[in-house]
């Protein structure tokens, strides 16, 4: 039985494939319309789905659309005549986008994909997340959270899944949400919504979290495990442009400038910045508040989800817990939550965002409505589209560019680790790309992590990025446990994904400098031999060359653009930035003067 | 062109399923309402482009 889940209209739209259970490929359309964050009708991720499984469009059993249209319609319509007149540029912008798209999803469906109409389902936004999470983990029972900005009315559920089932106990409705509160304070702090929360994320532990207290005014707890919102200090759930009023600027201040950069005298200032400004302590002085100020609202979103996932724990008393939504991607948050909460173990699909609604779409009309057996774990991330040899080599000679064969991957795995050791910088593409927002080894940019001043090379060379964002450890999944505070860690899907944050070993950190963040965490990505052989083996032969079974991974893109996919586009990539080598599967590209 | 054709008898369906949710939902009586406010952005919608805020395709 194939079955095609589609999410999109929203942000990260993507395709995925579900044959007989198994997921076979899914992308985010992204990664093909070279768009980031590409909320459009998913065209390029689906006909790479059908392409991957030689399947035509006929051959699918089931289209199946991650959220209902009509409940958000309804949703949109409520909020913003309950806030009429104030919501009237809200409502002229949504009903905008809505008549001319997304009030007609199944035409849309049956236009593009070519499908009858009765071959069409709606799941919903949340059901969607929270399959995506069950049905993924090795999990026959297990409680579930998602927690994301908002879908139809929802914007946080509480459930629990069983074998083939998912029941959602409770939920928390629009204008109430973490996620939006997160967002909120990600516009205040000068980043993009929906893609600047990582720095939000990273910024935090710059700072100290001396407005806790008034972050609490805007979120109230209950005993429950629910919250409510006060939204005398918002705006978002009436105007198209503005996420807070001035009630939230007289608690926090004026918003940081967008356009400024952001340092604090802890952070370092990047060479890539330019000259440091004449008043470079005043700025340090500033920046520092808004670093408080991430500070803050991490720690009150953590205390949120720590509070949700106890009342959780105390519902269902189950030991297992699995989260998707937006929100599931604090990786510092779900490290908490596996260690100061009762559940033991932890799943989160590794898109846990909106694109996962693709996945959890179509499996949840496997499972729950066809009432199919369960027979998939979802063990890696490679489900992406891959390259022959014989493609990278036709783009290497069609381009003139001089390129070396290596037969051999010892040998050529030796020479990346050569080239590592020597502090040179490699891109390395190989096999399916990865789904969801993190690069696990097959797009990957990787350096070597004993130098503390990679950071600032790989910064300064390409990514150009903020300085106090980290990079990732990959590590050995048998050796994690001597660099990490993770007991087992083969038992923590999350660590597999890059969605767990845990301390460095105190004896480590100077071992590791450049992937450990300034409070001494390490967001780690947990290397299998079974899963990803030819990345572990690199690894592994960097660990036989230095003792340490750790690699800095980062992802293969230049700010602001999605991650590579074609040999063209990391060649492309290779060749604007600072990159010293590029290893396309066998092939090895070097630049002149590295 | 038949897909074209099948897409509005799709989107003709969409409309009487809308009116039926509306029922259902016991939310009929904004109908006209709605009717009202859709034609008004239907004129908007012919007659600018939008340029949307970083908030809205998140919620709306």
């Amino acid at each position: 039985m194939n079955i095609l889940g589609i999410s999109c209209f929203f942000h990260d739209a993507a395709a995925a494939l579900v044959q007989d259970g198994i997921v076979t490929a899914a992308a985010e359309e992204e990664r093909f319309s070279r768009i980031k964050h590409d909320a459009s009708f998913p065209i390029r991720a689906i006909e790479f789905c059908l392409r991957t499984a030689k399947l035509r469009a006929e051959d699918l059993d089931w289209v199946v659309f991650y959220e209902k249209p009509f409940v958000k319609f309804d949703r949109i319509l409520m909020s913003t005549l309950a806030t009429h007149p104030r919501s009237f540029r809200v409502f002229r912008e949504s009903m905008i986008k809505w008549l001319a798209e997304k009030l007609w999803v199944k035409g849309l469906i049956r236009k593009r994909v070519g499908i009858p109409q009765e071959r069409i389902l709606f799941s919903s936004h949340h059901l969607s997340h929270a399959a995506s999470a069950f049905y993924c983990s090795p999990f026959s029972e297990a409680a579930i959270l998602t927690v994301d900005g908002v879908g139809e009315w929802a914007t946080a559920t509480f459930g629990v899944g069983r074998d083939r089932n998912i029941e959602l106990l409770g939920e928390i409705r629009f204008p109430h949400s973490l996620g939006m509160l997160y967002s909120v304070f990600t516009a205040f702090l000068g980043f993009e919504v929906n893609e600047g929360e990582y720095k939000v994320m990273g910024m935090a532990p710059y700072g100290t979290p001396k407005y806790a207290d008034d972050v609490r005014k805007l979120l109230r707890l209950h005993d429950d495990g629910s919250f409510s919102l006060d939204m005398d200090y918002f705006a978002y759930h009436y105007s198209p442009d503005t996420a807070f009023n001035g009630k939230f600027e007289h608690l926090f201040g004026a918003p940081r400038d967008p356009k400024s950069h952001f340092f604090t005298e802890s952070s370092g200032y990047p060479a890539y910045f330019g000259d440091k400004p004449a008043n470079y302590k005043e700025l340090c002085r500033l920046n520092q508040h808004y670093a408080d100020i991430a500070a803050s609202i991490q720690l009150v979103t953590e205390e949120t989800l720590l509070a949700m996932a106890r009342a959780l724990h105390v519902k269902t008393g189950l030991p297992r817990l699995c989260m998707a939504g937006g929100v599931a991607l604090n990786s510092v948050a779900n490290g908490r939550i596996l260690r100061e909460t009762p559940f033991k173990e932890l799943y989160v699909q590794p898109a846990a965002g909106d694109g996962g609604g693709a996945i959890g779409a179509a499996l949840y009309a496997y499972h729950a409505v066809l009432g199919n057996p369960r027979n998939y774990v979802m063990e890696h991330a490679y489900l992406g589209e891959e390259h022959s040899e014989a493609d990278i080599k036709s783009f290497l000679d069609a381009n003139g560019i001089r390129h070396e064969y290596v037969e051999d991957d010892d040998r050529l795995i030796e020479r990346v680790v050569d080239a590592l050791m020597q502090g040179r910088v490699v891109g390395w593409s190989q096999g399916r790309f990865e789904w969801g927002p993190r690069a696990l080894g097959n797009r990957s940019i990787l350096a070597d992590p004993r130098r503390a001043d990679m950071k600032d090379i790989v910064n300064t060379k390409i990514k150009f990025r903020e300085p106090y964002r980290p990079f990732a450890p990959s590590v050995l999944a048998e050796r994690a446990e001597e660099y990490y505070d993770l007991k087992s860690p083969e038992r923590h899907y999350p660590a597999r994904f890059m969605l767990l944050v845990v301390p460095v070993k105190e004896s480590k950190r100077q071992v590791v400098p450049a992937p450990t963040h300034v409070d001494g965490t390490g967001r780690l990505q947990t290397v299998f031999k079974k899963t990803n052989p030819r990345y572990h083996r690199l690894i592994e032969t960097f660990d036989k060359a230095t003792g340490v079974p750790v690699v800095l991974n980062t992802s293969f893109n230049l700010k602001g653009e999605p991650i590579v996919n074609t040999p063209a586009e990391a060649f492309s990539t290779f060749s604007k930035s600072g990159m010293d080598m590029l290893v396309l599967d066998h092939f090895i590209v070097e630049k002149e003067n590295s | 062109m038949s897909g074209n054709k099948n897409s509005l008898i799709t989107n003709v369906a969409t409309v009487k399923e809308l009116l039926v949710f509306f029922w259902r939902s016991k939310i009929w009586w904004l109908t006209p309402v709605v009717l009202a406010l859709v034609l008004l952005s239907a004129i908007v919608v012919l007659t600018e482009s939008s340029a949307l805020a970083p908030f809205i395709y998140t919620l709306f």
